[in-house]
């Protein structure tokens, strides 16, 4: 086999190496030190070779840039081909990439077009005493954990989810070599046009980046009642979330939607409220530091996975909840 | 219009977790008896992606689905949503197949059908979650791919449609025919209703072996498998729920508060 080393796909954004990037480089550092072997950072985009020495101070041995402007915002045609033909090039042993907006996308594309063997959205990467890489991916919306690897498809491909693995050390005296990408892309390979970004301002915390995130279940009642949760979650300054029956109902967006089918978050504290916790919504929370369960049904599934709960109507429990917050904090 | 779309079996994510069992030797999820599978929320959601464009401009809906005999009931479902036809695709040679050997029969089966202006798929099953048959199966059509869709129009032989970002959406314009992936924030499936589901119950669901797709051995080859789960298992949650009371639910939300606010 000849496939040799890791290849960090890097993500830009707002001119800075994307945090998830940071991680990357940290995670693959420590794989490519297990094996003996090189890391390398791939960054697209017009101005990627000003960051070349900062993916070096942040581990990578090389970093192939190439600064082209078609790739200056995500084109999924002409990041695949990009990354596609520098992977036939170099013929890396592993690549890894976020499992962000890009990754998401990118990496399946990649895969199905060098052939190799990916695991998306994992939580944990390693080598084997055979110097294969080993996957460990939530499935069943992280009820169960699944290990994998590739025997023989080159390259082992993984995206690591984001905030798993503590950022990569900077040592700005850190040697490594940057190389620019001699390849062109081919504007007639790009057949998928992007005709426009919008940005949705989402009012108060975006769900995601949440330290807080209060979530109302099919116990709530009706879209008003959604309105105690959403008093709470300022007071906090989180953000509210909902379970798919919720959503269903009307009662919350679709966006809010929490769950092995909606978004997956890991605020500080989650404070389930009038949710009996199916296996698809607690899923989307598990990685919450503090789990706090409010319901008035002791037998449910919720105070499984909960630190904290009280067995009681929320409808009685949340305004004395927020008012003590309010005194409190 | 001809629409493609490939819908799968799953395991009810909305089962209580004391129902959900592994078997961790044989890497398997227990299926839960007196639970029956359902279709793949994404899935769903992409059925009704196609019957949407259906309603607007007319044409045909075919379902396919990888799976067990049994999967019939979610091509039904599909059909009794507004699809036209649909086939399961079973043989021995399809069990316990990686992501590129679900894409590679995928692929078969839609070249035996022939006709397409766009092929859909979720953005990931609802149970194993690999997220990746779609953008393979794209690979291997040859067609372009747009994921993780949350509305899709189709005008002038383009297709223009919504991508969910983290921070709002694209839009982004494709050529037919293309694949899209859609995502739950497409919004809620159309019920099945009335006549669409007497033909449902009355349609006998075609099966489609290897060799009626022309699936070569090879391909099916689990030692070449591209990807391999070494293992399974449920990850250990010690939590012991500390249950918070006090003389009422009021007090006992104050006791709470007091707590949560020395550990934040």
């Amino acid at each position: 086999m000849d496939n040799k080393g890791v290849l960090v796909c890097g993500e830009i954004v707002e001119g800075k190496l994307a945090p998830i990037t940071i991680e990357l480089l940290g995670v693959g550092r420590k794989l490519a030190d297990g094996l003996g072997e090189e890391l390398s950072a791939l960054l697209m985009g017009g101005k990627a070779g000003g960051l070349g020495q900062e993916a070096i101070a942040y581990g990578a041995d090389k970093v192939y840039v190439a600064e082209d402007s078609l790739l200056d915002s995500y084109n999924s045609d002409a990041y695949t081909q990009m990354a596609a033909d520098l992977c036939r090039k170099e013929l890396p042993s592993i690549v890894l990439l976020g499992h962000t907006d890009i990754g998401t996308d990118l990496a399946p594309r990649l895969n199905g077009r060098l052939g190799g063997g990916l695991a998306m959205d994992c939580l944990g990467l390693s080598v084997d005493a055979a110097k294969l890489l080993v996957s460990t991916r939530p499935v069943f919306g992280g009820n169960a954990h699944a290990t994998m690897v590739s025997k023989t498809a080159r390259p082992q491909m993984a995206t690591l989810r984001p905030k798993t693995v503590p950022p990569a050390k900077r040592d700005d005296a850190r040697k490594g070599e940057v190389i620019p990408v001699e390849g062109k892309l081919d504007p007639s390979a790009l057949k998928v046009k992007v005709v426009e970004r919008i940005k949705e301002e989402v009012e108060g915390v975006k769900l995601e980046d949440a330290e807080v995130v209060v979530s109302g279940g099919r116990g709530m009642g009706s879209a008003q009642n959604f309105e105690v949760l959403k008093e709470l979650a300022s007071v906090l300054g989180g953000a509210v979330g909902a379970t798919r029956p919720a959503c269903d109902e009307g009662w919350a967006p679709m966006t809010l939607q929490i769950g092995q089918t909606g978004k997956v978050v890991s605020p500080k504290l989650y404070i389930a409220v009038a949710l009996s916790g199916a296996i698809q919504h607690i899923g989307g929370c598990l990685g919450s530091k503090y789990i706090v369960a409010i319901n008035n049904d002791k037998e449910a599934n919720i105070f499984n996975v909960a630190h904290f709960g009280i067995v009681a109507d929320y409808k009685e429990v949340l305004p004395a909840l927020t008012a003590k917050f309010k005194e409190l904090l | 219009m001809n629409i493609i779309v490939c819908v799968k079996q799953v395991l009810d994510p909305e089962i209580p977790p004391a129902k959900f069992k592994i078997d961790p030797a044989a890497k398997k999820v227990i299926p839960p008896p007196g639970v029956p599978p359902v279709i793949s929320v994404f899935d769903e959601r992409a059925v009704e992606a196609a019957c949407r464009l259906k309603d607007k401009q007319g044409g045909k809906i075919t379902v396919i689905s990888l799976g067990p005999a049994q999967a019939s009931e979610v091509v039904k479902h599909a059909i009794s949503m507004g699809a036209d036809e649909g086939f399961i695709l079973q043989d021995e040679a399809f069990e316990d197949l990686d992501s590129f050997g679900i894409a590679y029969v995928l692929g078969r089966a839609i070249q035996k059908i022939g006709q397409y202006d766009l092929v859909l798929c979720g953005r990931q099953s609802a149970d194993w979650g690999n997220g990746q048959v779609g953008s393979i199966l794209a690979e291997i059509l040859g067609i372009p791919v747009v994921t993780l869709a949350c509305d899709i129009e189709a005008a002038d032989k383009k297709l223009k449609v919504k991508r969910i970002v983290k921070d709002g959406y694209e839009v982004l314009e494709a050529p037919m025919p293309s694949l899209v992936t859609v995502s739950t924030e497409l919004g809620l499936p159309r019920l099945p209703a009335g006549m669409r589901i007497m033909i449902a119950a009355r349609t006998q669901v075609p099966v489609w072996k290897a060799a009626d797709i022309g699936a070569q051995a090879a391909e099916l080859d689990k030692a070449k498998a591209h990807t391999e789960v070494t293992g399974l298992s449920v990850p250990s949650r010690k939590t012991e729920c500390e249950m918070i009371s006090g003389d009422s639910p009021g007090q006992a939300a104050e006791n709470l508060a007091a707590k949560l606010a020395k550990l934040m």
